[in-house]
């Protein structure tokens, strides 16, 4: 224990580009990358299979099947199939990056689509009945109203993402994991340890940060911060998931997949 | 695919110590994050520092855990007692919150119900809010068997066999199919854990067939 | 059957929750066995280990063989990821005998030794070995780390050996295990020894699939591999002289726990380090990687051909 504060606290360790400075920023960017690049293919389905209620089945089923692929097994079949085909520093980065978006996609596609099939029918229909189109009960109603669940998601995405980029190590890059391979290869267990650390350091302070978004950018009608929502069902109301940590995302998506009744 | 074919025994028995590195920690974790999970419900100032603090378990990444943990467990360091311990840590840390949140969606009137039938606080426990908590709970379980599956496979770095061998071996020699089949047999195992979860719960909370609604 | 075997596994779970309170250290209750042994007798039985790439599965495979054939119960527990594990576990009993090489062994007891030719390095490995641990005869098999580069890109720079690098090498970037980068077998030694100063270095693997992958397409201009290793012939790469002697002889050895050797273990191992040599090696070791063999096929076949089984 001694040994990791020594280590976390040598002036030596928190300066150059492979420093802790340098590959806490490389780890939070490759984190960033593939979170960026998964969004824009989770949300978007996510979205149009709540929206539609079509193609449900399938892409539940691929998600959960993609969920179930090792993150270990696939980053070096990308880094085998994938290396030859890639020029200069891509490379290696390439492989890290697809693992962690393929990754990342099923928390993030869950809580779209929990989030907008979760949305109450009656304000569904009151806004069709507004005249509204397709894309504006979309965009005005179910969206605003998906919205805790969706960043659910994104931070249940994000831990993950965070957690497992240490791989990205493995395969001949930076970030926090290049502390636990190269510790581990010269048996420095204090810079293992304080690699470990920093990663959890890390995942929390994002997390938190992401807890602080979620509160102001979900709209007040469904924080309770303003008039409570209609509370019909039983299901637990979308507010309650706001001070849970992400991984929650998966109760009410997986509870529906198992739902004989839902088409 | 002959590689495969040549190698079936082999995979069998890397799938098996697979499948039960993965599956005994998730009956472990899950023992411990009922009594926990129960208390972080009981107790409400305990939710967001349990809650929380098991949470964070998860983001210690495998590989350093593997390591480290036979320092401090004291078993040689080849046992897969070492990976059992670390998995059932990562299920603990993924089931704490699925339990208290399981356990305290049940709807207040019910444990109203419950107390004026004259249930005490631990047979409302077993017969009402724990049965009640059952499709939460095992969504949240499926969440950790795979979770569980797919870092087994880090094993390798303390020799433990499992399908992970067939990663390193197919990478090693630039062979694809020891590796493809690794993966495979990983999702295929994720995937078998999944439906029995989801038969166990099924089981388990019969009036959700009857009723055809959920609790 | 099954349901026996489901509630062993539970029992054992509910004993493990048991121990793990308390940090037993002796019980091993969930110890795969891979072969013969059933339980009892376990002191009569040597635990094979091996690191986790095709050479060491493989020489794993032809002591395991060897020492089958005269009679020698053998338990196999190959592929065991970093030698920071397998060390530890032939201290703590849970591996007996492990192939490995003299020059990382004996640097990985004790740093800080000089000599590099094969008897020196013997020499000193041998009382560098902890005292519960012992080595046997070496081989005459060699396998080294070597510095290797494209042969194109070594003709064009005019490069035959390290030495001739200098001058050049601040243009280059070099790749090989992270611990490269703090040690004297790398980026240091480099240094100290040949006085050059490469433009970057990349953190990658000991001479496996990361290391050839970039050296073939271009993102390192040098890299590690191992001298016995198929893929420098047939990807066309080069592996550079070593004229100051930086690296160390590598001669294959048995590292053995010493109250586990006997006359018939240690005669069976030495017999195979007397026929063992690099071009043995390197051929064996392409059935394995380039042909897809399985190791203990290739080992079986060896041990026949050489009347060792």
């Amino acid at each position: 224990m001694n040994g990791v504060i020594t280590w976390l606290t040598d002036p030596l360790n928190w300066s150059g580009s492979d420093g802790i400075p340098g590959q806490t920023l490389t780890h939070l960017w490759y984190s960033a990358i593939s979170l960026f690049v998964a969004c824009l293919i989770a949300i978007p389905l996510g979205l149009a299979i709540g929206h539609t209620g079509r193609g449900r089945f399938f892409v539940v089923n691929l998600a959960g099947a993609a969920r179930a692929i090792p993150s270990l097994g696939l980053l070096y079949l990308m880094v085998l199939w994938l290396f030859p085909k890639l020029k200069g520093d891509s490379a290696f980065l390439v492989p890290s990056l697809i693992v962690l978006i393929v990754l990342a996609i099923p928390p993030l596609m869950a809580g779209a689509y929990a989030g907008v099939e979760g949305v109450d029918p009656a304000a569904r229909d009151a806004a069709k009945g507004m005249g509204m189109t397709g894309m504006q009960v979309l965009g005005k109603v179910e969206v605003p109203n998906a919205l805790p669940l969706i960043l659910s998601g994104f931070r249940s995405a994000t831990l993950q993402v965070i957690a497992t980029a240490t791989l990205a190590a493995v395969a001949g890059t930076g970030g926090l994991g290049r502390f636990l391979i190269d510790g581990q290869k010269i048996r420095d267990y204090p810079q293992m340890a304080g690699g470990a650390l920093l990663v959890a350091v890390l995942a929390l302070v994002v997390d938190l940060l992401l807890a602080v978004v979620q509160r102001y950018v979900v709209s007040p009608g469904l924080t309770g911060r303003g008039a409570g929502p209609a509370r019909g069902s039983r299901r637990r109301s979308p507010n309650r998931n706001l001070g849970n940590t992400p991984l929650d995302v998966d109760i009410p998506s997986t509870t529906r997949t198992v739902d004989p009744q839902t088409p | 695919m002959t590689w495969f074919l040549d190698h079936i025994p082999e995979v069998l028995r890397l799938a098996w110590t697979h499948a039960y590195l993965a599956g005994i920690p998730l009956v472990v974790g899950l023992a411990l994050a009922l009594p926990l999970g129960w208390l972080a419900r009981r107790y409400s100032w305990l939710y967001a520092p349990f809650t929380a603090g098991f949470g964070l378990l998860y983001t210690i990444p495998s590989l350093a855990l593997f390591v480290m943990l036979p320092l401090f467990t004291g078993y040689g360091i080849l046992s897969p007692v070492n990976v059992v311990i670390a998995l059932s840590l990562y299920t603990l840390a993924l089931l704490v919150r699925t339990v208290a949140d399981g356990l305290g969606a049940v709807p207040d009137h019910v444990q109203n119900a419950a107390t004026a039938m004259g249930y005490t606080r631990g047979k409302r426990f077993f017969a009402i809010e724990l049965p009640l908590a059952v499709p939460v709970i095992a969504a949240g379980l499926r969440v950790a068997a795979v979770s569980n599956v797919s870092i087994v496979s880090v094993g390798t770095i303390i020799g433990v066999q499992q399908l992970g061998l067939l990663f390193s071996d197919g990478f090693n020699r630039d062979f694809y199919d020891p590796l493809v089949v690794g993966i495979i047999g990983c999702v295929v195992l994720a995937l078998l854990f999944d439906g029995i979860i989801i038969l166990l719960a099924r089981l388990l909370t019969p009036w959700q067939r009857a009723t055809g609604g959920r609790a | 059957m099954k349901l026996t075997k489901i509630t062993l596994t539970i029992a054992t779970a509910a004993a493990l929750m048991a121990t793990a309170a308390c940090g037993n250290s002796g019980g091993d209750p969930l110890a795969t066995t891979s072969s013969s042994s059933s339980g009892g007798a376990a002191s009569s039985t040597i635990k094979v280990g091996s690191a986790d790439f095709p050479e060491s599965a493989l020489l794993a495979e032809i002591y395991a063989g060897a020492l089958e054939a005269k009679g020698v119960k053998v338990e196999k527990k190959l592929n065991i990821g970093a030698r920071e594990a397998y060390i530890p576990a032939l201290q703590d009993g849970s591996i007996d005998l492990i192939p490995e090489y003299t020059g990382v062994l004996r640097d990985y007891f004790k740093k800080g030794q000089t000599g590099t030719d094969a008897e020196a390095v013997y020499t000193e490995l041998k009382a560098s070995v902890p005292a519960t641990l012992t080595v046997l005869d070496k081989s005459a098999a060699e396998d080294k780390d070597a510095l290797v580069m494209k042969k194109s890109r070594a003709d064009e720079l005019g490069v035959k050996s390290i030495a001739d690098l200098a001058g050049k090498a601040d243009k280059l970037t070099v790749g090989g295990p992270p611990e490269w980068k703090t040690r004297d077998t790398g980026i240091p030694g480099f240094k100290k020894i040949y006085g050059l100063e490469f433009k970057a270095f990349r953190p990658l693997d000991a001479g496996g699939p990361l290391t050839l992958a970039a050296l073939k397409n271009g993102q390192i201009d040098a890299g590690d591999l191992f001298t016995t290793d198929p893929s420098i012939a047939a990807n066309d790469l080069v592996a550079l002289e070593d004229p100051k002697s930086m690296y160390a002889a590598q001669n294959v050895v048995p590292l053995i726990t010493k109250s586990k050797s006997n006359p018939t273990i240690e005669g069976a191992l030495n017999a195979v380090s007397a026929k063992l040599d690099t071009a043995t090696l390197s051929d064996l070791l392409t059935q394995v990687v380039v042909d897809k063999k399985d190791a203990d096929t290739v080992a079986k076949e060896f041990l026949t051909k050489a009347g060792l089984a």
